[in-house]
């Protein structure tokens, strides 16, 4: 057998280290005066007053704002729910590239930008359960995941979808701790993820989602408890085989693979068969959990034939 | 003089020590609890009741370091304010957090021991508040003495309670278990020397 011999590296070569360690910053101004000299750039706010609401919202009244942007679980940045609202301001979500890679035909990394020319924003007001047993409505603004999936012609191999967020301790502090094994994972069964219900958020409230919130892309899945639904996603990947997940991987018995949420199933250490609203008043009591979140009637069928205190 | 000096340090602590639940209910009546007020009530009770607790811990230990023979004139006033701010903690479960509820507290205990490890906790400090007076502490005498060594087994517990309900990152707790296992070793120096 033969090896190829590699040529040494001449010095005029190397790229100094400065210039390597910009090279983001580099590739941004480089992209930010190219675009600035052909056409004004539009601020990120108008791309989303006037969305259309889609037909999948449902017509509840929506949490407050701060309350849905001030308690987030954000590990990434801390374990804290307040501080992850001023901690997450030091991410930068432009510019923001997903790769796309696995068992599909496009595979490639996409600009945001594009990625958001090439699908239309629609409004869904959802539900959001947390397995911490709180909850909220959220008017999210993006598009439908089944549509964002089937630009890539995923092959007939493709039974899960991956996503990864980001991984950036120097940003995201919260990684330098081992709480979870980073970065961030969660993925769908293929069935699920081309659910109608299933929707890719780039905004809430009629602006830009908050870095906090999960900008500048995040999954959601208003049938599953939250962790499922992923902040600032990098990667999507399509594989044959069930990915290992997060949390999951983290306390298999407290986090399923399917957390859909089941007020039947508890956490093993608390019940899930109520939830608190965020944001009512202190004499609120609890409300009472539905199956699949209240979303049974879209998706029980995609459960049929499990038993759903097993795949919890 | 001396007398008075140490009389107004006590109100003074008796002050200082009602500014948390003072705070807590200036966040609620403006609206500065956040988005799940009832936890932020709740957890911040608990913080408190086991802060106090240690506080009511460390007079012992710091008493013999430094030879201050008056400073235990506010173990009672501590321990006193960590079983108020325990019931505080207790009420906001009862009361917000069940709302009463039966059924819950049901469907809650089965699932969360913690919650149990709570209630025993709590019900443990009972005693100790009731018996907190001199007039109690003279009747009981000798007993006095042993069942107030509960309060080492009840900041167990507390700890215990506290490191079982977190979710993931245990670091709080496991200062609050430091600190009591440090005071609580320094006890248990002290009593193999009197031996």
């Amino acid at each position: 057998m033969k090896f190829q011999k590699i040529p040494a590296i001449k010095s005029s070569e190397i790229t100094e280290q400065s210039i390597f360690e910009n090279r983001r910053q580099l590739i941004k101004l480089a992209m930010v005066s190219t675009v600035g000299l052909l056409v004004p750039t539009p601020s990120m706010a108008k791309i989303y007053s006037k969305i259309p609401s889609g037909k999948q919202s449902v017509n509840l009244e929506t949490t407050d704002f701060k309350d849905v942007s001030n308690y987030t679980n954000y590990y990434e940045f801390t374990t804290n729910k307040q501080d992850a609202t001023h901690l997450a301001k030091n991410l930068k979500t432009d510019p923001w590239s997903v790769t796309v890679e696995g068992e599909v035909e496009k595979k490639g990394t996409f600009f945001l930008e594009d990625i958001l020319k090439n699908n239309a924003l629609e409004e869904r007001i959802y539900r959001f359960r947390c397995v911490e047993a709180w909850s909220m409505v959220v008017p999210w603004i993006g598009f439908s995941l089944a549509d964002f999936i089937k630009q890539f012609k995923p092959t007939s191999k493709a039974k899960f979808v991956e996503f990864t967020t980001l991984y950036d301790p120097e940003i995201m502090i919260g990684q330098k701790t081992k709480v979870l094994d980073w970065p961030y994972v969660e993925a769908l069964r293929m069935d699920e993820a081309m659910n109608p219900l299933t929707f890719m958020a780039t905004g809430m409230y009629d602006d830009a989602l908050p870095n906090q919130n999960g900008a500048p892309l995040r999954l959601i899945v208003p049938w599953k408890y939250g962790f499922k639904s992923i902040k600032a996603i990098v990667k999507i990947r399509f594989t044959e085989k069930m990915p290992v997940t997060a949390w999951n991987k983290m306390a298999k018995k407290e986090y399923g693979f399917f957390a859909n949420v089941n007020p039947e199933v508890s956490h093993p250490r608390w019940s899930q068969k109520r939830e608190r609203i965020l944001g009512a008043s202190i004499f609120t009591p609890k409300r009472t959990t539905e199956m699949f979140n209240g979303y049974g009637e879209q998706v029980a069928g995609l459960y049929s034939n499990m038993d759903l205190k097993t795949f919890y | 003089m001396r007398r008075v000096f140490w009389q107004g340090l006590k109100i003074l602590v008796f002050i200082i020590s009602l500014v948390p639940v003072s705070l807590l209910l200036y966040d609620a009546f403006t609206d500065q609890l956040g988005a799940n007020p009832i936890e932020t009530l709740h957890f911040r009770l608990g913080d408190w009741a086991l802060r106090f607790l240690c506080l009511g811990l460390a007079i012992t230990p710091i008493k013999k370091m430094t030879g201050i023979k008056e400073l235990v004139r506010f173990k009672r006033l501590l321990g006193l304010y960590a079983f108020f701010y325990a019931s505080l903690h207790f009420l906001v479960y009862i009361c917000l957090d069940l709302s009463f509820s039966m059924d819950q507290l049901m469907d809650e205990i089965p699932k969360s021991p913690y919650i149990i490890v709570g209630l025993i906790t709590y019900s443990l400090l009972i005693p100790l508040a009731l018996t907190s007076t001199k007039k109690m502490q003279k009747r009981l005498g000798q007993k006095w003495r042993r069942l107030h060594r509960l309060v080492y087994l009840i900041a167990i517990l507390a700890v215990v309670h506290y490191l079982w309900l977190t979710k993931i990152d245990i670091t709080e707790p496991l200062i609050y278990m430091g600190v009591i296992g440090v005071l609580l070793g320094f006890r248990m120096i002290k009593f193999r020397g009197l031996q």
